[in-house]
């Protein structure tokens, strides 16, 4: 069955690989970016060169009023998101004694509040469609912690809260919502680790490795088909046996 | 649309949509009490009505809605309005 998929931050790291494993399952993608067109549009290239459906939409997913308006947009265009991805997040690092507010909000507002924005804007289309899928990119840091990282910890830690309560709010309409909590992931944001971080990481994985986008982007692929209809409320750590 | 069009347009849809024994829709009848709608179910009705009556529902007003006539009331007032 083919669907409308909403997948914000999809023009790099998970993001893109999502984007890219929903359009080969036969979705229709909607390929939310901020700021980066051209990503977004290699994204939408790369979709269509390999027979899929994908538009790009710009929108800041943390604004409300962008977020109406990119499922207007997304509506017009495409049709109603049935499968949305909250995977838009940033990382603002430092240790809590030297933590600006602005550090704060900026992480809980591009990570959480968007993740509030986008699902209650993607509820009404997946209520009158009686299906529909919320997946949501939380992180191990939400799950463990991680020093430097309280703000990201705590905005992926309540993605699981959200993603819990919102399930049994929407549970009786065939709507789930469900979590993926990556581990350290060969990306963009973990790039800046230096390379003895990156190593002190890989020895605490028991599979020995950093994992690849497109092993988050099955997970997702996973939960947003049929087969995953009876799971809902749900976490899944893919993180190579991290947080073990 | 009259008052009478609206009644039969709802009841229609209260059925359809939602589930609910034609017999048991009655212009007092309470959503929620009367008719077994959930707090979510009444959030689809009124989805239903902005599909079908080409109306806007606002929330804060969408809040007031406990029975079948105050919806009425509601439709018949904004496509009057």
């Amino acid at each position: 069955m083919s669907h409308v998929a909403l997948v914000t931050g999809g023009s790099r790291g998970i993001g893109k690989a999502i984007a890219m494993r929903l359009a080969g399952d036969g979705h229709s993608v909607a390929v939310n970016y901020k700021a980066n067109a051209t990503a977004a549009d290699e994204v939408v290239d790369a979709i269509i060169g390999a027979g899929g459906a994908a538009i790009a939409f710009q929108a800041d997913v943390g604004s409300g009023e962008a977020v109406t308006a990119m499922f207007g947009e997304i509506e017009e265009r495409l049709g109603r998101v049935a499968i949305l991805v909250n995977n838009a997040g940033i990382t603002r690092d430092d240790l809590l004694l030297r933590m600006s507010p602005d550090a704060w909000d900026d992480v809980i507002q591009t990570n959480l509040r968007s993740v509030y924005l986008c699902t209650r804007a993607a509820m009404r289309g997946m209520l009158r469609l009686k299906w529909g899928r919320i997946i949501s990119v939380s992180s191990v840091s939400g799950i463990s912690g991680n020093p430097g990282q309280a703000n990201y910890a705590a905005s992926k830690a309540a993605i699981i809260g959200f993603s819990k309560s919102v399930a049994r709010e929407i549970g009786s309409r065939s709507i789930t919502v469900n979590v993926v909590a990556p581990g350290f992931i060969e990306t963009d944001m973990t790039e800046h680790l230096g390379s003895d971080v990156a190593e002190e990481v890989v020895r605490r994985v028991a599979l020995g490795r950093l994992g690849k986008p497109e092993e988050i982007a099955a997970a997702v692929g996973y939960l947003a088909s049929d087969d995953a209809a009876y799971v809902t409320g749900q976490t899944l750590v893919v993180d190579g046996g991290l947080a073990l | 649309m009259d008052r009478t069009e609206i009644e039969a347009k709802l009841t229609d849809l209260l059925v359809d949509e939602l589930g609910i024994e034609r017999d048991d829709i009655t212009t007092d009848a309470k959503f929620e009490e009367d008719l077994d709608v959930d707090s979510l179910g009444v959030v689809e009705l009124l989805m239903a009505l902005e599909d079908n009556f080409g109306v806007k529902i606002p929330d804060e007003e969408a809040e007031q809605i406990t029975t079948v006539g105050e919806a009425v009331d509601l439709v018949e007032l904004k496509l009057n309005a």
